[in-house]
């Protein structure tokens, strides 16, 4: 052989610990109501996810429930407009999570997570949710299995997502309003953590992304890992290799890291994440945990967190529901010390710009979240050499976000 | 101000039942957070739980919460609650316990927090969200300060996890009586009893209920069902939440002293209690 194949760094495929740890990130830092209810979680998880039943299940019904695999589309046009005068320039393509039923990649966990709690006999859901399509998927598989759900959702978070909270509704499940701190994401996940150690020998949390205590950011990740692994062959099947860039949104980190597991030990496929900037780093409102925050600890793990002087934790903004959260989950923040992932962030103008872009060029309307990794576009194809190969997680539709748009580009209300 | 253990050793060998009264620093206003402390330790309470308000307090319910967010609203700082507790120092005798979650700690080094409360006089600390598993070796720095860390034990944890925390736990142990949130309950769950005997079949260390005890009869009943110590936190942040400032320390000063008179004399249902 004549080639080395680059050596893959097994430690990125290697964690968590048994401690739940991501280097120093994650563990478990919750009251100790919750102790033992993670353990039988995590002592489910170990016994289902390589049971061969289980497994079957989950697999016929992402394929015939959720519509997977869902395809790896090439955006001729977007790759058109970014391409440089001398022909090269990135290949973009997407990774259609958005075609999933109920619009996006949150179906794969709350699917995942619910054959569990079936299983662990638990007859009750919680949800927590922001943009509203986990607490979508939630209610959906509860209706679905049968159960009892009921979804924690900030007050503001219940206004900007007018159309999400009728979905839930019409799908059976409670929608629990929380009018604490601000009314977003992280104040849901707070009363929705409260909820579980109230009733907690009854009910499963349906946690929503890759954050939380241990088991959750693994499990998360790995019922997201179906993203990456159908990206992994997809891509062989269009170009015969890896992709050379992948691209996603980071609020918690759940699709980004569905993406990504499958990748980190191939070292030559790059790894870039895109908070949201909010009104732009110097307004202080913004939701850029990875680029501007410091480790701490929040809703049960340690990770990037943003917070004050003297470890309270701060207000996130972000036009996006989804994205408009303090915290971030840990893998994140190890890949980000590690060197193994970038994070970067775009503002609420970049991701309204690119949102438009998208919907114009590709005939695709692109959740808000989406939006800021097409966004980061617009920097990545300037920097870039050659034609890599770019996939970005095109992680959830946008029909619900279009109110919210509406009113920031033509000052419509369409309430 | 003696230590933790020491307290307890001493109202055990007069085979009575400590009260620990919790309020959130910094509401209504440091001020009233002294003079609350003051007629406290005037008034029965054998040590003091001082909640540092922070800005997610995951196992504490409404009543709590909003005594945070008001408190945080003010300007409360660590600082702030850190000084009172050194001002206090030569005008009370009991310990006082800081119940604080752990980003803060976390967030000024876990040393130097440990050295900056030991200094100012806190003897010790309960961290709702610092588990077992997380709280190892905190819990060696911190004896190193003479910081003494009581654990938590829950009415879902199994009997060889509560083996292991009693072991650990320092002071006290700390026995969250529901599964749930901090906040006034109208009873005590029965299974509470059974919590209090399991404890005591695997360890010689004095044990304080703890969430959702509010009233006279309660805290005779967790007597009488063997513990060692009340905490009673919601109940008094409620009291003085009172927007008359002093209106609000008389029912505080009221209610410290009935549940005092109630453990002392382990009579139940005497009207006067429940007032």
């Amino acid at each position: 052989m004549t080639v080395t194949p680059v050596k893959a760094n097994s430690n990125f495929t290697q964690v968590p610990d048994n401690f739940g740890r991501f280097g120093k990130y994650g563990g478990k830092y919750v009251p100790e109501t919750l102790m033992p209810a993670l353990s039988e979680l995590e002592t489910a998880y170990g016994n289902y996810k390589n049971n061969p039943d289980f497994q079957q299940e989950f697999n016929q019904l992402l394929k015939d429930y959720v519509g997977r695999a869902n395809p790896l589309y090439f955006a001729e046009r977007l790759t058109q407009y970014y391409a440089k005068p001398d022909g090269t320039g990135a290949q973009i393509y997407l990774k259609r999570e958005d075609l999933n039923h109920t619009g996006a990649h949150k179906i794969n966990n709350a699917l995942g997570q619910v054959l569990l709690a079936v299983r662990m006999g638990k007859k009750r859901i919680i949800a927590e949710t922001g943009a509203g399509q986990h607490g979508v998927a939630t209610a959906t598989v509860c209706a679905r299995f049968g159960l009892d759900c009921v979804i924690y959702m900030g007050v503001e978070d219940m206004e900007r997502q007018k159309l999400n909270v009728f979905r839930m509704r019409l799908l059976g499940a409670k929608v629990q309003p929380v009018s604490a701190g601000t009314g977003t994401l992280k104040d849901a996940t707070s009363e929705a953590i409260r909820d579980w150690v109230t009733n907690v020998e009854t009910t499963h949390y349906i946690l929503g992304s890759v954050a939380g205590p241990h088991p959750y950011p693994m499990m998360v990740r790995d019922f997201h890992g179906v993203i990456g692994k159908e990206t992994r062959s997809q891509c062989l099947e269009k170009w015969g290799g890896l992709p050379d860039i992948l691209l996603a949104c980071v609020g918690g980190g759940s699709n980004a890291m569905g993406l990504f597991y499958e990748f980190v030990g191939d070292a030559s496929v790059r790894l870039i994440g895109v908070e949201a900037e909010g009104s732009g780093i110097a307004s202080g409102k913004h939701a850029a945990t990875l680029t501007q925050g410091k480790p701490g600890v929040l809703h049960g793990a340690m990770s990037y967190l943003l917070q004050d002087t003297e470890g309270q934790v701060t207000e996130a903004h972000s036009i996006s529901a989804g994205l408009d959260y303090p915290g971030v989950g840990p893998e994140h923040s190890y890949l980000k010390d590690e060197g193994r992932a970038e994070y970067y962030s775009v503002t609420d103008k970049d991701a309204l710009a690119a949102f438009q872009l998208v919907c114009k060029l590709e005939g695709i309307i692109p959740a808000l979240e989406t939006a800021h990794a097409f966004a980061y576009l617009e920097k990545l194809c300037l920097d870039i050499k050659g034609s890599p190969h770019i996939v970005i997680n095109c992680s959830g539709r946008g029909d619900k976000d279009v109110q919210t748009v509406a009113k920031y580009i033509e000052g419509i209300d369409l309430s | 101000m003696t230590s933790i253990s020491e307290r307890f050793k001493q109202l055990k060998d007069k085979n009575k039942c400590a009260l620990i009264p919790f309020i959130t620093a910094g509401d209504p206003d440091l001020q009233t957070t002294v003079k609350a402390i003051k007629i406290l330790a005037h008034n029965g309470a054998d040590m003091i739980e001082l909640g540092v308000p922070y800005s997610d307090p995951l196992a504490d319910g409404p009543v709590i919460q909003a005594a945070a967010t008001r408190a945080l609203k003010n300007g409360v700082c660590l600082n702030d609650v850190l000084e009172i507790v050194k001002n206090l120092q030569d005008e009370i005798s009991i310990p006082i316990i800081l119940f604080t979650y752990y980003n803060p700690i976390f967030y000024r080094g876990v040393e130097n927090f440990l050295k900056t409360i030991a200094d100012v006089g806190v003897k010790g600390l309960v961290v709702p969200d610092l588990p077992l598993e997380e709280a190892e070796s905190f819990l060696e720095i911190a004896e190193k300060f003479g910081i003494e860390v009581t654990l938590l034990v829950a009415p879902t944890s199994p009997i060889d996890r509560i083996k292991h925390i009693a072991e650990k736990s320092q002071g006290f142990i700390y026995l969250v009586s529901v599964t749930g949130v901090t906040g006034m309950r109208s009873q005590v769950e029965s299974r509470v009893e059974d919590l209090i005997s399991k404890l005591k079949s695997v360890t010689e260390k004095p044990i304080g209920v703890g969430f959702g005890i509010s009233e006279p009869n309660q805290a005779i009943q967790m007597k009488q069902w063997g513990a060692d110590g009340v905490i009673v936190g919601s109940a008094f942040v409620k009291k003085l939440a009172n927007n008359n400032r002093e209106e609000g320390l008389k029912e505080v000063e009221k209610l410290c002293h009935n549940l005092r008179e109630a453990i002392n004399n382990e009579q139940r249902g005497i009207d006067i209690f429940t007032a």
